[in-house]
């Protein structure tokens, strides 16, 4: 079953880049690509892909804005430069499920694609990273009353989250803790869930940043 | 253009002679490329080393002379009815200030202000000698306002930011004291001068008449005041601008266009490429966004460092992935990790990067640190090789001795767990302060295959069944059993 994507990214020169490695797989298809937020927007709501990829860095509002114009449907991965944690937590708040960086090679692409579009979290492990640091770090201002169910990780998918910051592949983290890797994604899913709609103080600052909530 | 340096080196250098404003104030154009004889100094007064208005002592350094010999004969020379004086006050007036920094020493002081008031004594006695009323009426009211000028001059010429009238923003009680004291004695003077006797009761009167006259003066010309305000301000942004541009240009000019140039000779060798490309993007990374202080004020900027100067060195990719972060505690105030804890785990770190880049044989290395309130951990890993411990040889267990020196001799603790063909894991803790050893083990290395010499008491809910690492079907993993004991 062929996947088909949506390419969105300011950078003229990347795009026709990650076009031309995504031809080579045979079960990716790319139906269209955007320069700019309006123009993705119009672009995904007709072309209705299955997988957006999404830059994080563009004018008008950048992915976020994106992300908040499009309807139900499309899953978005974000691909970026940038690496900083703001960007990175504000666009898995918006909905991302998923963010890579743009040095990661064609396969690896691909495969996220496919990951992602098969329902999984992608982690990188800087991704990885932030939601840890955030999710155990110690906020300078009293927390708003935190609800545990949301607002805090199980010791299993702190362990799943550490692996995946270390750099462990989800087969690893199966091994290693001795699951399968059907329970890897889910515990991955779970992690971005909470990612995307927990009240931490360290991720909600990152939404009011940036206005999304 | 690559950082290459010792580790602590600050992210940013100074750059290129012709971005550095002092150098540029002093007069010089760019470093030339063959050394002709440095250019000539221009005449500016000492800032920083001055004691009156600095004009000697930048007389001196652009003579090349001896700041005594050159007071000296500012002495000498207002003996000649005050003619030494009023060189000083034109010179102070016209030569533009300089930017050295270094104040004079109690000594020099003492002996400028005897020298000064020699020169001001010599300038009345002589006139004095010569004719006496006149140094009465004329000669010692203009040295008075001479002084008077001198003490309100010198307020306006310290740097800094400025306020109502220029002075500067934010006045001290002395500099208060100098300026009241020099207008009165601008005004003493030029009284006597104008009015051939010294009047005390006209004093009051003609102060006032002096702030009249410059309210009213003041008050006539506020637009012109404002519209020149608005303009050095304009003016001033401008050249802000301009000369981050300029900084920005030439950051730029040096690194990334070098690095692009470099990649297009360089195209057949693709490692070489992904290299370049790599520690430039690292550099520009930093430049644009993070701030430059010293290395040691964080963990994960330092880990940053070391493990961009391992991708430089050895050709393979580092991503540090960091949850947390503590300084280095160097005044030993209790926060921060301990300085000797600080850099055995840097040192230990880059040890265990550089030994998977040697010997793993793949081209990425994952580095994960995590900071806990009790202790730092750090994960080093690559999916190369490995190795079976047990089969090392003696001789060859230098790598995990000095690992485990560095980081055991702090009280820390050290895991080192290879597969043959599945890769190594060299996993560092380090506790956060002096009194003891790495806690047990609460979390980080997750559900590592519980053979860890730590005690078992501290597992928090874990599934993983310890005592699992015999015969784990197909992986022959081993361990070096931490030699602490605890």
């Amino acid at each position: 079953m062929t996947v088909r994507v949506f390419l969105v990214d300011d950078h003229a020169v990347f795009r026709s880049g990650v076009r031309a490695e995504l031809s080579r797989e045979a079960d990716l298809e790319v139906v269209g690509e955007a320069g700019g937020v309006a123009e993705a927007i119009a672009g995904i709501n007709s072309t209705e892909p299955d997988v957006v990829l999404l830059d994080v860095h563009m004018p008008d509002g950048g992915g976020v804005a994106v992300l908040s114009g499009i309807e139900e449907g499309p899953v978005c991965l974000a691909l970026s430069v940038s690496d900083a944690a703001e960007d990175v937590i504000a666009v898995i708040r918006a909905g991302a499920r998923g963010y890579v960086t743009k040095t990661i090679s064609g396969a690896e692409l691909a495969d996220g694609i496919r990951r992602v579009a098969g329902g999984d979290a992608v982690f990188s492990p800087r991704l990885a990273g932030f939601v840890l640091d955030s999710f155990t770090g110690r906020s300078p201002v009293p927390e708003p009353p935190l609800d545990p169910e949301l607002d805090s990780l199980t010791p299993r998918e702190l362990e799943v989250l550490r692996l995946l910051a270390r750099g462990y592949t989800y087969r690893e983290i199966a091994e290693t803790l001795f699951i399968s890797v059907k329970t890897v994604e889910t515990h991955a899913s779970n992690v971005l869930r909470k990612t995307q709609q927990s009240n931490r103080n360290a991720l909600t600052r990152w939404a009011h940043r940036r206005r999304i909530d | 253009m690559y950082p290459t340096g010792p580790l602590y080196e600050p992210a940013r250098g100074a750059g290129p002679a012709w971005t550095d404003p002092a150098g540029a104030a002093r007069g010089y154009g760019p470093a030339p490329v063959l050394d002709v004889g440095a250019p000539p100094v221009r005449l500016v007064r000492r800032s920083g080393g001055r004691i009156v208005g600095g004009v000697a002592g930048g007389l001196a350094d652009h003579l090349g002379l001896d700041v005594f010999t050159v007071r000296m004969v500012f002495v000498l020379l207002s003996a000649l009815a005050g003619a030494g004086i009023v060189a000083y006050g034109l010179l102070w007036v016209f030569t533009p200030g300089g930017y050295d920094e270094q104040a004079p020493s109690p000594t020099e002081r003492r002996q400028a202000i005897g020298l000064a008031m020699l020169g001001i004594g010599l300038a009345v006695a002589v006139s004095w000698l010569m004719n006496a009323t006149v140094a009465a009426k004329v000669i010692a009211p203009i040295v008075v306002v001479a002084v008077g000028a001198a003490l309100v001059w010198r307020e306006y010429d310290i740097d800094g930011p400025r306020s109502l009238f220029g002075l500067p923003a934010r006045p001290t009680v002395i500099t208060w004291a100098r300026i009241v004291s020099g207008i009165t004695l601008v005004v003493l003077g030029l009284g006597v001068l104008v009015l051939a006797r010294i009047d005390l009761g006209s004093l009051g009167s003609a102060l006032i008449a002096v702030v009249v006259t410059l309210v009213g003066g003041g008050l006539l010309t506020v637009p012109l005041w404002l519209k020149m305000a608005r303009a050095l301000d304009a003016e001033r942004a401008a050249r802000i601008r301009n000369e981050e541009r300029e900084e920005i240009a030439s950051h730029l000019h040096d690194s990334v266009l070098q690095t692009l140039a470099l990649i297009q000779r360089q195209a057949e060798d693709p490692h070489e490429v992904v290299r370049l490309a790599r520690s430039q993007e690292r550099e520009l990374r930093r430049w644009l966004f993070e701030d430059t202080g010293p290395a040691h004020s964080s963990l994960a900027a330092a880990l940053r460092t070391i493990a961009g100067e391992v991708e430089d060195q050895h050709g393979v990719k580092v991503t540090p992935v960091t949850v947390g972060d503590v300084t280095m505690d160097v005044t030993d105030s209790g926060d921060g990790l301990p300085k000797e804890h600080f850099t055995a785990l840097l040192g230990a770190t880059r040890e265990a990067m550089v030994n998977a880049a040697k010997h793993a044989g793949v081209p990425t290395v994952d580095l994960f640190a995590e900071v806990e309130p009790h202790q730092v951990s750090v994960f080093v890993r690559d999916r190369g090789a490995g190795f079976d411990p047990a089969e090392v040889p003696g001789d060859r267990q230098g790598l995990a001795k000095s690992i485990r020196g560095r980081i055991e001799r702090r009280g820390g603790r050290v895991e080192i767990l290879s597969t043959p063909g599945r890769g190594t894991e060299v996993r560092l803790f380090m506790p956060r302060d002096d009194t003891g050893e790495a806690a047990t083990d609460a979390g980080p290395s997750g559900a590592d295959e519980g053979s860890q010499a730590s005690g078992a008491g501290s597992d928090d809910g874990r599934d993983a069944p310890s005592g699992a690492a015999t015969g784990s079907g197909a992986r022959a993993t081993r361990e070096f059993a931490s030699g602490t004991g605890h």
